[in-house]
């Protein structure tokens, strides 16, 4: 259990800015730090309860796998999938390089 | 009848006026779009209006009466949609520049039912980004303002559908639910909203907030409107694989029953004294007071795990938040920034996320993405997940003495707009009492009970019945707005002052 006094430091919140995908810049690093801090001192209480014997719920109602018959149904067309692309070329999603200068 | 008239009947009467041919779905439709002309200025409810889709949808159902042709109960009545419902053709934009100008290629199920229904869209209401917060000044298009008092919040994050129907711009609405965003809203406008059971309307094309706590549900003036707006949006549907396949349960029926006697109802301790304002609990206990002049008996009910609900529902939440709003990345949908040739896709994702996700998006998909940390694992999310387990406990313990549970749906009345907006803790106390709906899954409502004598402003009572027991939410709901409107001469909302007409908002767009 993480000491409920400790602070989420500056360079864990760069940390999970980068795990966020968020380029978040230095004021708001400050900013989200500070709010991130308060945040999680006041839901550490959390960890007051017992409950050593407890199963976890991960959903309200209970869950069954649903299948379907293996058919072949109308989706969207290709132009309809790429309708909301921000950039598109022969069909397809344009999306920025993938891998780095050195690759 | 006037068009000041026509926006002003409950959806039951509007249906019925279509029905008998005293006025038409054109006529209605056209009265509401003017009235959105009028205040939607001051009260900005809606992102979008699609006057010329709803135009033309009127018509056709018209048209379809005059062949002949059997229509349902609600047909040609006008609806608004909250904009995290996708709705081909038209803007869904979660009130987030991520999605500014997005038109999806597809309908929700919600939007289906509601078309082939012969609902008429009138567009989307603005809300909390991707439906996070208690007050709609999270969305990137700034905050909807409280019809009551123009100065104050609609609640959120459904604050849009809310506000909507409450100036009487629309008679009913969807609003999505999460931890409360259909009932708090409901609670601070003067008006009904119901959070169906967990499954019970499907989440197909709801862009997903938390996956396991999401529902949709009604928006409207009176309880018999939100019910059968209810069955129209209800039912099992294949496109989602957590939707409950039963019958709906009986709603309609159950408003119009209207009837507590016999009924046992419990009274939460937990959701009551420090922070509770002195009107909101005289109104409370009034009309648990009046719920026992109709025939049900009153119970307290202890649900301990419910002090923590609240630390509960902001690890399950942003853990759910940080990983479904991932498929925001740039690629195959919304905003794309820093595409420059030379940045890569990381890079690009990282730049349009940080541009796209206002404060309150980000600072949730931050504490999600520590709460799933390693390391703090067990500590935060599987604790959650534990404590989530002790609530639903409290529940059932809590259903074997009471039929109904019931609370004041939000601790105080409307704030001011500004007032909690940077100390998100205080914001998030707005859903103390309905969390624990979302987290067991149940079937809960928020119904007026009043208004607080100090500042004049709505209260709402929240009703809560297990999960599939939606029904009984109605029989209270409907019991407790007769037995006020009887001694009132009128609905509360009736109470909503005149909205100066074409006036500027008194608050700008907020940051």
């Amino acid at each position: 259990m993480p000491d409920s006094g400790s602070a989420v430091t500056r360079e864990e919140v760069a940390h999970l800015a980068r795990l966020a995908r968020l380029a978040l810049d230095d004021d708001e690093l400050d900013r989200l730090g500070g709010q991130l801090d308060a945040i999680v001192s006041a839901i550490s209480r959390i960890g007051d309860l017992d409950t050593a014997d407890v199963p976890p719920t991960s959903h309200a109602l209970p869950l069954t796998n649903v299948t379907r018959a293996d058919e072949v149904r109308p989706g969207l067309t290709q132009e309809q999938a790429l309708s909301g692309a921000p950039a598109a070329e022969d069909g397809r999603f344009r999306v920025p390089r993938i891998l780095g200068e050195e690759a | 009848m006037s068009g000041t008239d026509l926006v002003r009947l409950t959806a039951a009467a509007t249906a019925a006026a279509i029905a008998s041919g005293e006025t038409s779905s054109a006529e209605v439709t056209e009265a509401h779009l003017e009235r959105i002309r009028e205040v939607d200025g001051a009260v900005r409810a809606f992102l979008h209006v699609d006057e010329d889709g709803a135009r033309d949808t009127a018509r056709r159902l018209d048209a379809r009466r005059a062949a002949g042709e059997a229509l349902g109960p609600l047909a040609g009545v006008p609806l608004a949609l909250k904009d995290v419902i996708v709705t081909e053709g038209l803007p869904t934009t979660c009130g987030s520049r991520i999605l500014e100008g997005w038109r999806p290629p597809y309908d929700a199920t919600v939007t289906r039912r509601v078309r082939d229904a012969g609902l008429v869209v009138l567009g989307k209401t603005n809300m909390d980004e991707f439906a996070m917060g208690s007050s709609t000044e999270h969305s990137a298009f700034g905050p909807t303002h409280n019809p009551w008092d123009l100065d104050r919040i609609p609640g959120g994050s459904g604050g849009g559908s809310a506000a909507s129907v409450a100036a009487f711009e629309a008679p009913l609405a969807v609003g999505t639910d999460t931890g409360g965003s259909i009932r708090q809203p409901a609670a601070v406008t003067g008006t009904v909203g119901v959070k169906p059971t967990y499954g019970g309307v499907s989440r197909y094309g709801l862009v997903a907030l938390a996956s396991s706590l999401d529902q949709a549900g009604p928006c409207a003036r009176t309880v018999l409107d939100a019910a059968l707006l209810h069955a129209v949006i209800a039912g099992h549907d294949p496109l989602d694989s957590t939707s409950v396949d039963r019958p709906v349960p009986d709603v309609v029926a159950a408003a119009r029953q209207a009837d507590v006697s016999g009924m046992r109802v419990g009274v939460v301790k937990q959701f009551g004294g420090e922070g509770y304002q002195a009107g909101v609990e005289q109104r409370f206990r009034e009309s648990v007071s009046l719920l026992e002049e109709l025939g049900a008996t009153v119970v307290e009910v202890d649900c301990p795990a419910f002090d923590y609900a609240l630390p509960a529902y902001y690890l399950i939440l942003p853990s759910e938040c940080s990983s479904n709003l991932a498929r925001f990345d740039a690629m195959r949908y919304g905003l794309r920034v820093g595409d420059d040739g030379e940045a890569s896709a990381e890079d690009v994702m990282a730049l349009t996320r940080d541009a796209g996700f206002g404060p309150e998006a980000k600072r949730r998909i931050m504490l999600g993405t520590y709460a799933l940390s390693s390391g703090y694992y067990d500590a935060y999310y599987g604790q959650a997940q534990k404590v989530r387990t002790l609530i639903v406990r409290d529940f059932e313990r809590a259903f074997e003495q009471a039929d109904v549970l019931l609370s004041p749906t939000t601790p105080t009345t409307a704030f001011k707009l500004g007032e909690r907006l940077d100390d998100p803790l205080a914001m998030y106390l707005a859903d103390l009492c309905t969390i624990p709906s979302n987290l067991a899954g149940n079937a809960s409502m928020s119904v007026p009970a009043g208004l607080a004598p100090e500042d004049g402003l709505p209260v709402g009572l929240q009703v809560i019945a297990p999960p599939l027991a939606d029904e009984r939410l109605y029989r209270v709901g409907a019991a407790l707005e007769g037995a006020l409107a009887d001694r009132w001469g009128h609905l509360l909302i009736d109470e909503a002052p005149e909205i100066p007409l074409a006036t500027s908002p008194t608050v700008e767009a907020l940051p």
